[in-house]
């Protein structure tokens, strides 16, 4: 039986990249021809969640939610729109970072739909956010002598955001590949403001957990580091702030390994990858095809 | 459209081994009757009938001699029932050749398909026509028809679609992608029937489904009321607009939004299933089947704005004034603001005029004549 990867996301009505990275992690699992057909599905571009199903000839649908965390997009928009006949959200029966997949029926189409979790709180995001860490400091093996802050919304927004947040910054902890590791935030303490006072080590690698480039990555988090008085202006990579090298990484969405991500929630979920997970691993390694697409820039609507 | 891009006009098709191969197949499973086309596999052997022609008793070898002899038929049958095409892309494909008249026969459709056929799909312009291999399409902006196409950017990968149609030929961002701003200077060559509908449906994504649901009777519609009941979080305010008293705010905002002017599609949602709007749904190929995104947001700054009470003000203008006032709305409303020549200062909406305007009636803090929003504070702004 045929079956479809269906990616969706924010998207914009005002910010032409918002979508950028979503397309970009498409074509990477085209490229693995891991599925019949992938496809995009936006909140605010076309195809609409609405109408992403009906563009899908395939009766077996993987839908991956390009967002950070568990919350109102994944767990109301989302199924409300996709028609998900009967959706629950205790069906993930989640913590509110371990929601994996539920198969429900698609009542406008008809077809199978396994609903995954959201890619950002997938264990595999930790991964992405090292491999953020590698490409902005051009090195595949960055870590001893380097601080890593892990950056999101706090709270404020959505208590899982939060804790997704959390929950990557403690496994890279674990692993004790970086000297220092923190979750900053922000809108709540720690701060991202103050970044240097959370790091003894002198390089302090900024990895903000978001799809997307736009008004946060590229405006708010660098003033607020003081990487720049005006993000119009630009900043160094790395820039000297308080005597650290902050190198500053932007979205982790834009990284080409989050194709990765999406594959393995549909391959947890059933989908019939083959070897695909690895060709992606190949395929996005620093220096690797896919690594250099550069995707995203400032998004300012919601 | 530009003929002179497609085959020569003598050419013959040519039917593939996979077309043959799956022909003898469908004849003894059951037998294939498809636009004058017969084929059966029967007791004393195969058949092969067209309108034209009728050869009964054969071997396999001689079917498929009869395949190579009639390879149009051949071709034909195969293109739309060979493959596993989804009915709506297949129904589409059939559209861009007959359109909406009769089915055509194999013969009238082949000719036709030799000059290439060339239908609109919102501002695409469409051309089926015979190639290497079979049927080949052509996309191209309909004001690039007469264009040569070394002059057009080309393009063979569908997903090409995605990066060209993202901003105007203003280079502004088409957050709509069914606004009638796609930009020029693009075609879309060599593409088969599969890559056709997959172009389309990154230029204007789902109007080939919903357009096929529709045909089938099946569109599933989605009106305003049940669409605003729908929304949540910062949307859910938009459902108190509708106040039991009447529809005219809904009328505005499909005139305002979905007029043909502002969007291709036809719309087909109205208040509720059982209002339609008193505004024109437009003539477009393809249906709009719910208030869209745009709309929905734009929705949600209505209902704030109008839920305001209106007060009287009293501004001093001269008659001039006011009529330059209207021309200004006009020219935004319309879109013609970039249009306005620099010097023509007989438009009310020339920059020269309008800051004259400005300079005239508005004090320091860009109140109309002075007057304050609010009488009681002075001045306020939301
Ligand atoms: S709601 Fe109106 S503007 Fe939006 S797609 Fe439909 S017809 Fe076009």
């Amino acid at each position: 039986m045929s079956q479809a990867l269906v990616i969706v996301a924010h998207g914009s009505h005002l910010n032409p990249e918002s979508s950028t990275p979503t397309y970009d992690h498409a074509d990477t699992v085209r490229e693995v021809g891991a599925f019949d057909e992938v496809r995009v599905g936006f909140w605010k571009e076309e195809p609409h969640f609405r109408e992403v199903l009906r563009t899908v000839d395939a009766e077996e649908a993987y839908v991956v939610p390009l967002f950070i965390s568990e919350g109102y997009f994944t767990e109301e928009v989302i199924p409300r729109e996709l028609r998900l006949e009967d959706w629950d959200e205790a069906a993930w029966d989640s913590d509110g970072t371990s929601a994996t997949s539920v198969t429900l029926t698609a009542t406008d189409t008809g077809q199978r739909v396994h609903y995954c979790g959201p890619a950002g709180t997938h264990d595999a995001m930790t991964d992405v956010i090292v491999r953020r860490a590698e490409s902005v400091t051009g090195d595949p093996d960055v870590g001893p002598g380097f601080g890593l802050a892990v950056v999101g919304h706090g709270t404020k927004r959505n208590e899982n955001s939060a804790k997704a947040i959390q929950y990557h910054a403690d496994r890279i902890r674990e692993r004790g590949r970086f000297d220092e590791v923190r979750d900053l935030y922000m809108d709540e303490d720690p701060e991202v403001d103050d970044v240097t006072d959370f790091f003894e080590t002198e390089d302090v690698i900024v990895v903000p957990l978001f799809v997307a480039d736009g008004y946060h990555t590229q405006e708010d988090i660098p003033e607020d580091m003081g990487l720049t008085d005006d993000y119009r202006t630009g900043w160094e990579t790395p820039a000297v702030v308080d005597g650290h090298r902050i190198w500053y990484a932007g979205a982790v969405g834009t990284e080409a390994l989050m194709a990765d991500v999406l594959l393995e929630r549909a391959a947890d979920a059933g989908a019939d990858v083959g070897d695909a997970v690895q060709r992606v691993r190949e395929l996005t390694r620093v220096g690797g095809e896919s690594a250099d697409r550069d995707a995203g820039a400032p998004t300012a609507d919601d | 459209m530009s003929a002179t891009d497609g085959p020569a006009a003598d050419e013959r098709v040519t039917v593939s081994d996979e077309a043959v191969a799956a022909l003898v197949a469908a004849a003894e499973n059951g037998g294939v009757d498809f636009d004058g086309l017969r084929a059966v596999s029967e007791g004393d052997g195969y058949r092969f009938e067209t309108p034209e022609m009728t050869r009964a008793g054969l071997t396999e070898s001689e079917f498929r001699d009869a395949c190579t002899n009639h390879p149009e038929y051949v071709d034909n049958w195969y293109f739309f029932e060979g493959g596993d095409r989804s009915p709506a892309d297949r129904a589409f494909l059939r559209w861009l050749e007959d359109g909406d008249a009769e089915s055509w026969d194999v013969p009238t459709r082949y000719d036709a398909l030799r000059e290439g056929v060339a239908r609109s799909w919102g501002q695409v312009a469409v051309t089926a026509m015979l190639g290497a291999g079979g049927r080949r399409y052509e996309l191209r902006h309909e004001d690039d028809l007469g264009t040569p196409l070394p002059d057009l950017e080309r393009h063979e990968d569908p997903l090409a679609a995605r990066d060209l149609v993202k901003h105007d030929d203003r280079g502004r961002y088409r957050p709509l992608k069914t606004a009638p701003s796609l930009p020029t200077g693009w075609a879309f060559v060599g593409l088969d029937g599969r890559a056709c509908t997959r172009a389309l449906d990154l230029i204007y994504p789902a109007t080939v489904a919903n357009w096929h649901l529709e045909r089938e009777g099946d569109l599933d519609v989605n009106h305003w009321r049940e669409t605003m009941e729908r929304q949540s979080g910062i949307y859910s305010v938009i459902k108190t607009w509708d106040r039991g008293e009447g529809y005219e705010h809904v009328n505005w905002v499909a005139e305002a939004c979905c007029d043909d002017s502002q969007c291709l599609k036809r719309r087909e949602w109205g208040y509720d299933d059982e209002t339609e709007l008193d505004v024109d749904g437009g003539d477009g190929e393809f249906p709009c089947r719910e208030p869209c995104s745009l709309v929905v947001a734009a929705a949600r700054k209505w209902t704030r704005l109008e839920g305001q009470q209106p007060r009287t003000y009293e501004f001093e203008l001269t008659p001039g004034e006011k009529e330059q006032v209207e021309a200004i709305i006009d020219a935004v409303a319309d879109g013609r603001v970039d249009d306005i020549r620099e010097a023509d200062i007989y438009e009310g909406g020339n920059r020269y005029r309008t800051r004259f305007l400005r300079a005239k009636r508005m004090d320091d803090t860009g109140r109309l004549c002075g007057v304050p929003t609010d009488p009681e504070e002075g001045s306020e702004d939301d």
